[in-house]
């Protein structure tokens, strides 16, 4: 067990970002790591080598998944929570804050398949194979949901009022 | 010269910094010619640069308490506990002679056996669900030479059953000492990581069959029954209710060879 808070417990707040931005509501996503963690901790002695972040991702994108089957039938979900709004009280953070949501508003309308392999890829550092293997889908399939998933965020940003991208850009 | 085109995989990879050096190179020099690209290039590292920007705030955040990971394993140990306790409570209950017809039924040995049989498996159930680090000698990786073991300690031909119907999935499984001598004992989880133990051994002379019985102390609950000489037992943290069905599909499948 100490084994697994050692390699489990640096992990936590990757898991979080990921199920929060992929979940888009605050409390959804920390169930959703909860319930993740809670299975990790009884599965931890069936787990095959290899990552343990790839295995603890899996686990957590296994569970969002499963909450979007049975949202869907639901309607249309809450938007995206602040991120970190707490913590971006600082004047410049404050600057910030208002773009920072407008591009979570944004990567929150992408098809939950893009925006997933966006997160993976883009944000958690996964490699495409990785990120294939994750979600169970081809190296092939990774790209192509890659590709639309930044297509289609672009369109959305040069949709924008043009001072916006301007200023958009300018974050770096 | 005949360089590989440059693909919108390799556009892609360039943003991401997957490239191998030499190919990054290549994907370089044909942007220098290719402002359209280039400019696309751009924009999807400026999206990637935004996204992690934006996102970073939250794996700052101070981990919330019911994500704690000390906790949740604590959380975890706490209810083997629990377990332990109901076949404690089990025991004096019986012992007391103030018990239902299933308590009674559980631990008077009746003249079918089966009693023994469900407290044996009780007890397994009690030393080896809750460990995290071997519950199961032989896993169901193993699973040919786990049944080839048991069959021969029992001297009987021991078949695991598949409750991949009912949702639980085959961890493995051991040869357990009980006062009977050897019994097989099989482990099985679901997706929420419950487990469920069926334990299996002759029966001793005179109970060929006996009708499956349920037994229950608080949240341990269980079904035994004997079929040709062969006694099963399926034990569980689960309503009666929810036992049963698996129970039968256990009777169902392991039963004559």
């Amino acid at each position: 067990m100490k084994d697994m808070l050692v390699q489990v417990e640096p992990l936590i707040p990757s898991l979080r970002r990921y199920a929060r931005a992929l979940m888009r509501d605050r409390t959804t996503a920390d169930d959703l790591v909860q319930d993740c963690l809670e299975r990790a901790v009884s599965r931890w002695h069936q787990r095959r080598d290899g990552s343990v972040r790839a295995w603890l991702f899996t686990i957590l994108h296994n569970l969002a998944v499963t909450q979007f089957r049975q949202t869907a039938t639901r309607g249309r979900h809450m938007p995206i929570d602040d991120a970190g709004e707490r913590e971006l009280a600082s004047a410049a953070a404050q600057e910030h804050r208002l773009i920072y949501q407008d591009v979570l508003n944004k990567l929150a309308r992408l098809p939950e398949e893009q925006r997933a392999v966006l997160l993976l890829v883009a944000v958690e550092d996964f490699s495409y194979a990785d990120a294939a293997k994750l979600l169970d889908v081809p190296v092939g399939t990774v790209m192509s949901r890659l590709s639309r998933a930044r297509e289609r965020l672009q369109q959305e940003m040069e949709g924008a009022a043009p001072g916006n991208v301007v200023e958009l850009r300018s974050v770096k | 010269m005949s360089q590989r085109p440059i693909t919108e995989d390799d556009l892609h990879a360039f943003v991401d910094q997957a490239l191998a050096p030499e190919r990054r190179g290549e994907v370089a020099s044909y942007l220098n010619d290719h402002p359209d690209a280039a400019g696309r290039v751009a924009a999807f590292a400026s999206q990637r640069e935004q996204l992690r920007s934006a996102l970073a705030s939250i794996a700052n955040e101070p981990v919330p308490a019911e994500l704690n990971l000390s906790h949740i394993i604590e959380g975890r140990k706490r209810r083997p506990l629990r377990a332990w306790m109901a076949i404690a409570a089990l025991l004096l209950v019986g012992i007391g002679g103030l018990g239902g017809w299933t308590v009674r039924s559980l631990l008077q040995g009746g003249s079918n056996g089966l009693s023994a049989l469900a407290q044996e498996a009780a007890y397994s159930y009690g030393v080896y669900a809750p460990d995290r680090v071997r519950p199961v000698e032989i896993r169901a990786s193993d699973s040919a030479e786990l049944t080839q073991w048991v069959s021969s300690r029992l001297k009987r031909a021991v078949k695991v059953p598949d409750l991949s119907t009912s949702g639980y999935r085959l961890m493995g499984g051991r040869l357990v000492a009980t006062s009977h001598g050897p019994a097989a004992m099989f482990m099985y989880d679901d997706d929420q990581g419950d487990r469920l133990v069926m334990l299996t051994r002759p029966m001793s002379s005179g109970s060929q069959d006996a009708p499956m019985m349920p037994h229950a102390a608080g949240d341990i609950a269980g079904f035994a029954w004997a079929d040709r000489g062969m006694g099963y037992t399926l034990v569980g943290q689960l309503p009666g209710d929810t036992l049963k069905p698996i129970a039968n599909e256990i009777r169902k499948q392991a039963g004559p060879i």
